[in-house]
């Protein structure tokens, strides 16, 4: 781009020394070559564009909704927007009802959202707050069509009236505590927190679902983790000590069950697993387990861990492997050299190196496994799903999406850290496939 | 680590006792996998091996879950299904994912860490939480439960794979020769599909694979995405699961294990050749 020879006549005739040194086109070489690089840069820019935007409108502007549905909490302000203004003033440590006012307002709100229904869906959303909200709405909004707002001067008695509950201050101290555009009412409820008349209080242990919940995903998670590391260090080492062409063929018998679809091999566990499957007819067969004594091997926690541990061992075995193709083995025939024994040399020499490999195989593998939802909806039964089904149950069943979003961006939040963790210790750009 | 003659007893024994360690677990890989092949061949309705199966009597073994699928409109449907969606997603996301992977292999590329923090986050994100999230979003904008929603979906649940498997080619690409090519005259395009691509062709392709299987394998996403009408092959091996349990799903799952064994020999292959391509390129 830049013809050197002419460059150094221009310095020589045209600037001083200590100016600018110019391209053969009288530009600074300097600003030329920063256009160039700009021009790399927007090239480069131009090629990454489209998936980008693609990913950004398919991925993460998704993931941006859940995170502002865990929060979000429009519904009360759209739906009452009157009586959110009325009980701006209202105090609700001293125990009183709201004045006269606030009812009428509550009386013009509810009679314009019965029009659309919007006061059962608002009824729903407060009974995840308050349980038995949902029915008072329902009624109050089949009488409140029939009351006379020009007429009526005694708000709180039609109310009264209407529904003995209205005389509840309760009800109205979860509507005005609930009026905000924001909440973090379902994180509370995720965490098994609750926001009572006296500030944030636990709820009665027996109910509290998700802290348990979320006890035992990590639990289950780390008990996975840990049979992945029992199975695969042994099958890591051997594939890494054998000659090449032998472990190469032993590979394929880790990389079939990596290739096989996620369900058929959740399908052969639910097959396997049964009472009346294949691994209790053996027992039963070879004498080890009474013909009436078969043992319970699905639809609890013990089917979970056995079909997960066997999903997520490639995870485990084949970044173990890659570590462990690295360590030489001269240094453990050195330390044998020295004279430490076979274990000595093993535990002080071998082992060290491959715990590179057991750190990121034990995050991937949690990292996966607290995030798993087909195979512990299969064979986990009641007791042995996670997290990640509850928050598939909020969704679809209980239609309490703001508690699943709020589920889900601490799920999020746990896998996020464990990958800043794996890519300060392993780093993601060598994450490898096959 | 072969056995030397001067070994200790115990050393041959832990060296026995390692190798049969080792047997049992690669059986516990594999077996799983195996017991279903021939129990998709069952002729009862039984989830175990019958009598007559164990001795090998002709009468216990019959194709009749084979013909179930093939003949069920609900399976074929959900083949269909699959096909249809499937192969879009893998050409959606490997043809932005090659181009962004070119990108991103130039020299210099500004804030290549958060594109690529973002680029690979599909995969990293639980599923369900994707799932949720699209489920959320896709429904406000109309998406939901569409042909083009799930298709979406899935190429960007793909696209990591490409950009992995891509770049990871593209590291011993050389440059010199895109730039010999536009020496002799040739455009960009030109470059880039005389040169450039034939060169990166076993990448692109072993992450079309990779793409293909996430969007052929996938279900959660789907569950919530998709409808009905978008009903897949895993999504019906799902709800077969989850509610009345039927012996097609052992054929279905027989044919679905061949299939990954063709695909696993078919990346094994490209990978080969693609690392004797890279002996091969100077540099």
């Amino acid at each position: 781009m830049v013809n050197t020879a002419d460059s150094s006549q221009d310095i020589a005739h045209s600037a001083p020394v200590t100016g600018p040194v110019l391209g053969n086109d009288g530009r600074p070489l300097k600003a030329s070559l920063a256009r160039s690089l700009r021009r790399q840069k927007l090239r480069a820019l131009g090629l990454i564009a489209p998936l980008l935007i693609f990913v950004l409108l398919t991925f993460i502007a998704p993931i941006a909704d859940m995170l502002f549905r865990s929060v979000e909490n429009n519904i009360v302000g759209d739906v009452l927007p009157r009586t959110v203004v009325a009980l701006k003033d209202w105090d609700e440590t001293t125990g009183e009802l709201p004045d006269n006012a606030t009812f009428k307002a509550m009386a013009l709100d509810l009679k314009e959202a019965v029009e659309d229904k919007s006061h059962t869906r608002l009824g729903s959303r407060l009974n995840y707050e308050q349980s038995g909200i949902s029915s008072l709405f329902r009624q109050t909004g089949r009488k409140v069509k029939r009351l006379d707002v020009e007429e009526t001067t005694d708000f709180v008695a039609a109310f009264e009236d209407m529904n003995k509950k209205w005389m509840d201050v309760e009800n109205w101290q979860t509507i005005k505590a609930f009026s905000g555009r924001f909440t973090d009412g379902y994180f509370l409820a995720a965490a098994d927190l609750t926001k009572g008349p006296e500030g944030i209080e636990r709820v009665p242990e027996n109910e509290q679902i998700y802290y348990t919940l979320l006890l035992r995903t990590l639990k289950m998670s780390l008990i996975i983790t840990f049979s992945c590391i029992l199975l695969g260090y042994p099958i890591a080492f051997l594939l890494a000590t054998l000659p090449l062409r032998t472990s190469n063929l032993l590979l394929i018998l880790v990389l079939l069950p990596f290739w096989t679809s996620l369900l058929v091999r959740t399908s052969a566990w639910k097959v396997l697993l049964q009472q009346q499957g294949v691994i209790n007819d053996t027992l039963v067969w070879l004498g080890l387990v009474a013909d009436n004594a078969r043992l319970e091997l699905i639809n609890n926690q013990t089917g979970t861990i056995i079909a997960m541990t066997h999903i997520l061992l490639p995870f485990m075995i084949l970044p173990l492997f890659s570590v462990m193709k690295t360590i030489p083995p001269s240094y453990v025939r050195a330390a044998k050299s020295l004279g430490a024994n076979d274990w000595t040399a093993f535990w002080r020499v071998y082992f060290p190196q491959s715990v590179p490999g057991i750190g990121a195989g034990s995050i991937l593998c949690f990292i996966l496994s607290i995030g798993y939802y087909i195979t512990p909806e299969i064979v986990g039964g009641t007791k042995g799903v996670f997290i990640s089904n509850r928050i598939a149950y909020h969704i679809s069943s209980s239609l309490n999406w703001g508690l699943a979003a709020a589920l889900g961006t601490l799920l999020l939040v746990v896998v996020l850290g464990l990958y800043w963790l794996y890519d300060k210790f392993v780093g993601i750009d060598n994450v490898k496939l096959g | 680590m072969a056995l030397p003659i001067y070994a200790s007893p115990l050393q041959r024994a832990w060296y026995y006792g390692f190798r049969t360690i080792c047997t049992l677990i690669f059986l516990f890989l594999i077996v799983p996998i195996l017991v279903i092949l021939p129990l998709s061949f069952n002729a009862e309705d039984f989830f175990t091996f019958t009598p007559e199966m164990l001795r090998f009597d002709p009468e216990g073994y019959s194709l009749k879950h084979y013909r179930d699928f093939f003949s069920n409109s609900d399976w074929q449907n959900a083949v269909v299904n699959s096909l249809r969606i499937a192969p879009m997603a893998t050409f959606l996301s490997v043809s932005f994912g090659t181009l962004a992977a070119i990108g991103l292999s130039q020299p210099h590329v500004p804030f290549r860490r958060a594109i690529m923090a973002i680029l690979i986050s599909p995969m990293i994100v639980p599923l369900i939480i994707s799932a949720a999230g699209m489920y959320f979003f896709y429904s406000r904008i109309g998406l939901q439960g569409t042909y083009w929603g799930v298709v979406m979906a899935h190429a960007a649940l793909g696209i990591p794979f490409v950009i992995i498997t891509v770049t990871a080619t593209l590291v011993g690409f050389d440059n010199s020769l895109t730039r010999a090519a536009a020496n002799m005259g040739a455009g960009p395009v030109r470059t880039f599909f005389r040169i450039q691509m034939p060169l990166i062709l076993p990448g692109v392709i072993s992450g079309g694979l990779f793409a293909f299987i996430t969007s052929f394998d996938e279900v959660v996403v789907v569950l919530f995405v998709g409808s009905a009408g978008q009903k897949t092959l895993p999504w019906q091996m799902f709800t077969g699961l989850r509610e009345q349990i039927s012996p097609t799903i052992l054929a279905v799952a027989t044919i679905l294990i061949a299939i990954s064994i063709a695909l696993l020999t078919v990346v094994e292959l490209l990978r080969r050749r693609s690392e004797r391509l890279r002996g091969m390129s100077p540099g």
